[in-house]
């Protein structure tokens, strides 16, 4: 029993996974930022249709995490593959975006001068060049998209409003929402429930849920009671590395856990 | 169970019903009604219009177009261009060079071949790149495509590297000053000081003859009117979206996988080569064009225009390149000396008093009369748009 949850805990313990079956695979990247290491030596696995959520203090480098996967940020060292077989230090933040990699941010970030609908056209995976989308029609089967979409984020009846006039935590669903039309393989979700009631986030959790299998998805979040309702595997991040990684249950009752989140 | 969706995809028509009638309404008055009331009634007639009011009105025109080009980039894509004084300038010297070849012998020098500047300055012969300016199809071209490829090559540069915001009118700025700059030198063979003027003929018919200039503005006005439909079709377009979305949230667009630098690089071209058209009606109605079009200061006027106007309209800012210079025509021949304190305080309260411009300031007006009918209405349901209030 002991044995099994150190191996649970310890990525060097445990048997080395194979790229070619991951569709999230980083290995040993490492970036710094003016000599302060965002990110050292971090690997992580993900694989198709697994739900992972990352846990960590301030500053254990989350963010950066996601933005080495989508391309904002170059890693200074390690490999960063996708579906096995793609190196995403390679690509731009558009190419990533277009090989099915979607990212909610922190923050809601949706185009609050455009409709609800609006917001999911342009969201719409379909031809992204300027020659297309200057006479680029919806179609049958975009219009089907959207609409599932819309259902399963509970936006039916603020398709014709304004983005910018949503509540903070419809903002969010918003946001997950046009991530699912974009036909997205990899979700990275920021603190997707920050600034939301209990009740909202509950139903948040719930979507999610819906989602297991369907994609891959990567839920960074502080709220311990949300990621109680996923009930996924943890990962535990910390000073930029992998400090912890099982079941809440497991990382809770880890030592070095306890002391990074309760201080020395 | 999308049959709701299906209103909202349909794409939207250019004008509405009302749009076409204003449309049509305002170019019945200025394509027809105008210059007839200045061809018909006899010189002293109440209603005759004066000669001297065509080539004004169809400098307004080419000014509207202006605007329309700047409110294209700035009030869609965010691009704040205070450079877009150049790009008009380009495609005006390129008309300029045009009509310059045209007068042939009867320059004061008589020289067939090289125009009046160059025979002063002891050149000998034509520079290359005046080349095939004798010929209107390929001059037209190049109103077209010298303003575009800067546009093009400036914004390629530009884009690529993410320069955006204040950064962005700062190059822009700088663009015009060193245009403006090169321009002035002599041996850059476009007049230098003098710019290029002294017109004579276009298409054969004489610069000057009113029904010519009747022409002119004719063809300014159905510029202005295509270049409107062009830019409302681009802004209704889902591109048009996609610039919205640039300007309001441009990493989110970039991960959505849009290309940010393309979406820009188009507005910023289209905007360059509209505003250059505008420069190329635009000589032969006034008759001269020099470096004096580059300066810094002209660029940011432009801005004024569409700020008062109302950005991201596309009419306001029609609206406010007409209505400030009419007010500037008037003001200069009645108290220069006021001009430019009123263009700034015009600028500072179209800031603060109406952000969203002249076009704007009626929906706000609206606005505020339906919130107050609102709230008078009744407590037990707030009023739309005031609820959101977290």
């Amino acid at each position: 029993m002991q044995e099994e949850l150190q191996a649970g805990l310890d990525p060097t313990i445990a048997e080395k996974p194979r790229v070619s079956d991951s569709q999230l695979y980083l290995d040993g990247v490492s970036v710094a930022f003016d000599g302060f290491k965002a990110i050292n030596n971090l690997s992580l696995i993900v694989a198709p249709g697994e739900l992972r959520t990352v846990i960590g203090p301030n500053g254990a480098g989350k963010t950066t995490m996601m933005d080495i996967i989508t391309g904002k940020t170059r890693p200074d060292q390690g490999e960063v593959m996708f579906a096995g077989r793609i190196d995403l230090t390679k690509l731009d933040e558009t190419a990533i975006a277009n090989l099915g990699i979607g990212r909610k941010f922190q923050k809601p970030t949706v185009f609050e001068n455009l409709t609800v609908f609006e917001n999911f056209e342009l969201a719409l995976k379909s031809a992204r060049g300027a020659w297309h989308t200057l006479f680029g029609r919806l179609n049958g089967e975009a219009l089907d998209r959207i609409s599932w979409a819309l259902n399963t984020v509970g936006l039916r009846g603020r398709v014709t409003d304004l983005a910018g006039s949503l509540s903070h935590g419809q903002k969010q669903w918003l946001e997950i929402g046009m991530l699912l039309v974009q036909d997205t393989q990899l979700i990275l979700l920021d603190e997707p429930v920050a600034g939301m009631t209990d009740a909202e986030t509950a139903a948040t959790a719930q979507l999610i849920l819906q989602l297991v299998g369907q994609r891959t998805l990567v839920v960074v979040e502080h709220d311990m009671e949300f990621v109680r309702d996923l009930g996924a595997r943890v990962t535990v991040l910390h000073e930029g590395r992998v400090l912890a990684e099982g079941s809440l249950d497991q990382v809770q009752n880890d030592q070095r856990v306890i002391e990074v989140y309760l201080g020395r | 169970m999308r049959d709701d969706l299906l209103p909202l995809a349909k794409p939207a028509p250019l004008l509405d019903r009302r749009g076409w009638a204003v449309f049509l309404a305002v170019g019945f008055i200025l394509i027809v009604l105008v210059p007839l009331l200045n061809l018909l009634p006899g010189k002293t007639s109440a209603i005759h219009l004066p000669d001297y009011l065509i080539p004004l009105l169809g400098k307004y025109a080419c000014y509207a177009i202006l605007a329309l080009s700047l409110d294209l980039v700035w009030g869609y894509a965010g691009i704040l261009s205070l450079g877009h004084g150049a790009f008009f300038a380009l495609g005006g010297y390129a008309m300029g060079m045009y009509l310059m070849r045209q007068i042939g012998s009867r320059g004061v020098y008589g020289n067939a071949e090289l125009p009046d500047f160059m025979v002063f300055l002891n050149w000998k012969e034509l520079p290359w790149y005046w080349y095939g300016f004798d010929s209107f199809p390929f001059a037209m071209l190049m109103v077209v495509l010298a303003p575009g490829i800067l546009a093009l090559v400036l914004g390629w540069f530009a884009f690529r590297s993410r320069v955006t915001g204040v950064y962005i009118s700062i190059v822009t700025q700088a663009l015009t000053f060193a245009l403006m700059l090169a321009f002035f030198r002599n041996d850059m063979g476009f007049g230098g000081n003098n710019g290029l003027t002294d017109f004579k003929e276009i298409l054969g018919f004489p610069v000057q003859s009113p029904d010519t200039r009747i022409g002119l503005y004719i063809a300014s006005v159905v510029a202005m009117g295509l270049c409107f439909l062009l830019c409302r079709f681009v802004t209704l377009s889902k591109l048009g979206r996609v610039l919205l979305a640039v300007r309001d949230a441009e990493s989110r667009v970039r991960f959505f996988g849009y290309s940010v630098t393309n979406a820009k690089l188009f507005a910023f071209t289209l905007s360059a080569v509209l505003a250059g058209i505008a420069g190329a009606l635009y000589v032969p109605q006034v008759g001269i064009i020099n470096p004096g079009e580059f300066s810094p200061a002209n660029s940011i006027e432009i801005a004024i225009w569409v700020a008062v106007g109302g950005r991201g309209t596309l009419y306001g800012a029609m609206l406010g390149g007409v209505l400030i210079n009419l007010v500037k025509t008037w003001l200069t021949g009645a108290a220069p000396e006021l001009w430019l304190f009123v263009l700034g305080a015009l600028f500072i309260a179209s800031t603060l008093l109406f952000p969203k411009g002249v076009v704007g300031m009626v929906g706000q007006v609206k606005a505020k009369l339906a919130q107050r009918a609102a709230f008078a209405e009744a407590d037990k349901k707030p009023a739309p748009g005031s609820a959101g209030g977290e």
